[in-house]
């Protein structure tokens, strides 16, 4: 087999604002480099299969699934996870405000991934109606079906409310 | 998920070369990823062409486009142009995953992405198309979601792409190449039916390279539009899908091209729909008889006889929503 040292190559990312330089083995996808190598838990594993959206995160910018992005492949990527929505300050980000002022969850697993796809749906220009929101948001489940809430949040944003 | 080479390729002759040597290309990875992980394929060689030049969406002489093989579905939809001229591929493409998957898939990966039949992904079962000669727990199993037109004994599974369906009903031509050169080939050539082969999908020879899609241009002025039916609303596969686009003059239908998804083991182009269409005015009545020839030779399973009305009505449904005046 070609390769199977379990830490191969070296793959140099910004993560939040922070550049990282981390051994990988090829294999890693993007949702493990984040959770098990640098604790950036925030970020969850649903069905490790692009079928869930919880571990949505933004790569330069785009919302994407972490789990079917193999992280040896994000030399110079900028990647921000929902750990890196918060300023300095600690204030939260408009998004995140409005999930908890409209209770937009439970159990609160998919919600990170949520609030991702969230800012990237909005910044699509795909969160002008309720309708658009349920089609763009399609691709992040609610195991607990908070779905009217999450579209609340969401247009509360992007309609500039709570921004 | 097996262990693998990873090599990025900064040219299209430094990815050939790296391909002639096994390894294989990974656009969006989000097929490919995917089914490493299940260890349905193992690749020695992942060849990264993510850094290559076919990003670009352009007009041809001919008044068709040309969509490079890595542009992302999310931009390929977004295409001004692709949205004015093409609208059945635009909403072929939206109705297509999630908005994360699109950011993330590529127009050549699309094409070439793999049957979502859960015995192939299941190491366990007997399926012919991941282990040849193994047979198929489709055909005696749970095949609600499999093919109607188009299946041998060997293999039930459908293609699943939205897109390479309305690439069917448009004509469309897949641009490739190898060491030896460049060549096109029509896409309802390209994806190829299981018969006794069904490991064989597509076209594609060892070490070629999807470089492009070229669409042709359509007669004008033409109207077109996809629609997919399924068991949720969004995010998930067609249990049946029609692309139709009709070019009208004077009241008259003058051309007529209609291609059916999640019923074929490849893209369905429905050639005898299209000729009760042609010289036809638009009505009620027309819609239902031509969409009444749908499903002309399917074979349904024990699971999914529902889809043969499915799709006679999926198509007169998208037929009246496209032609209606
Ligand atoms: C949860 C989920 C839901 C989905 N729903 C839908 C849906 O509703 N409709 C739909 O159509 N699709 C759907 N898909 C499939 C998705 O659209 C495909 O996975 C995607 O389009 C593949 O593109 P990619 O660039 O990621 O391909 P990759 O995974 O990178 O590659 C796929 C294959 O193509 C080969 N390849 C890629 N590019 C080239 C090239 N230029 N030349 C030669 N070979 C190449 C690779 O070697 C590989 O064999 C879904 C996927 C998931 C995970
Ligand atoms: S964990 Fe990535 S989509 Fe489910
Ligand atoms: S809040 Fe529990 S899964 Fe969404």
């Amino acid at each position: 087999m070609p390769n199977s040292s379990a830490e191969g190559r070296a793959v140099s990312l910004t993560v939040n604002g922070v550049l990282r330089v981390v051994e990988i083995d090829e294999r890693t996808s993007l949702l493990d480099l984040l959770r098990e190598r640098l604790h950036l838990t925030g970020t969850k594993k649903g069905c490790d299969a692009g079928a869930c959206g919880a571990c949505t995160v933004l790569v330069d910018g785009a919302r994407v699934n972490a789990c079917l992005n193999l992280a040896i492949r994000l030399q110079d990527a900028e990647v921000t996870t929902v750990e890196g929505l918060t300023t300095g300050d600690g204030d939260l980000h408009p998004l995140q405000r409005a999930f908890i002022d409209r209770d937009a969850f439970q159990c609160g697993y998919c919600t990170p991934g949520q609030i991702m796809s969230g800012i990237g749906c909005i910044r699509e220009g795909r969160a002008g109606s309720r309708a658009e929101i349920r089609e763009w948001m399609s691709g992040n489940i609610c195991r607990c079906g908070c779905y009217p809430r999450i579209v609340d949040a969401v247009r509360h944003v992007a309609a500039g409310e709570g921004a | 998920m097996q262990p693998f080479d990873y090599l990025k390729v900064g040219s299209q002759a430094a990815a050939l070369e790296a391909a002639r040597r096994g390894g294989r290309f990974i656009a969006g990875g989000t097929c490919l990823v995917d089914l490493m992980r299940e260890e349905v394929e193992r690749p020695a060689t992942l060849i990264d062409i993510s850094a290559l030049q076919m990003r670009e969406i352009v007009a041809t002489g001919r008044g068709g486009l040309r969509i490079g093989a890595l542009v992302t579905m999310a931009a390929a939809a977004a295409d001004p142009h692709i949205r004015t001229s093409y609208p059945l591929i635009s909403e072929a493409l939206e109705l297509s995953a999630s908005a994360q998957l699109r950011n993330m898939a590529t127009i050549g990966g699309n094409v070439l992405q793999r049957t979502r039949c859960t015995y192939f992904r299941d190491l366990s079962a007997a399926c012919n198309k991941r282990a040849p000669g193994s047979g198929c727990a489709a055909r005696e199993g749970y095949n609600r979601s499999h093919a109607i037109l188009g299946t041998s004994a060997e293999c039930v599974a459908t293609h699943p792409s939205d897109l390479a369906v309305a690439l069917a009903a448009l004509d469309a031509v897949i641009h490739l190449v190898s060491g030896s050169g460049s060549r096109r080939v029509a896409i309802t050539d390209f994806l190829i039916r299981p018969g006794s082969a069904p490991e064989r999908e597509h076209a594609l020879r060892d070490a070629e390279l999807i470089t492009a899609v070229e669409v042709p241009a359509l007669p004008r002025p033409v109207r077109s539009g996809y629609l997919k039916v399924r068991d949720r609303q969004s995010y998930e596969f067609a249990l049946a899908s029609a692309a139709v686009a009709l070019a009208t003059r004077d009241g008259v239908i003058r051309a007529a091209r209609v291609a059916a998804g999640g019923v074929g083991t490849v893209p369905w182009r429905l050639h005898a729909v299209e000729q009760r269409l042609v010289g036809g005015w638009p009505s009620a009545q027309l819609w239902r008889f031509a969409a009444e020839c749908a499903a002309d030779g399917a074979e349904p399973l024990r699971h999914n006889a529902f889809k043969v009305d499915l799709l006679r009505r999926t198509v007169e449904r998208q037929l009246r929503i496209v032609g209606q005046p």
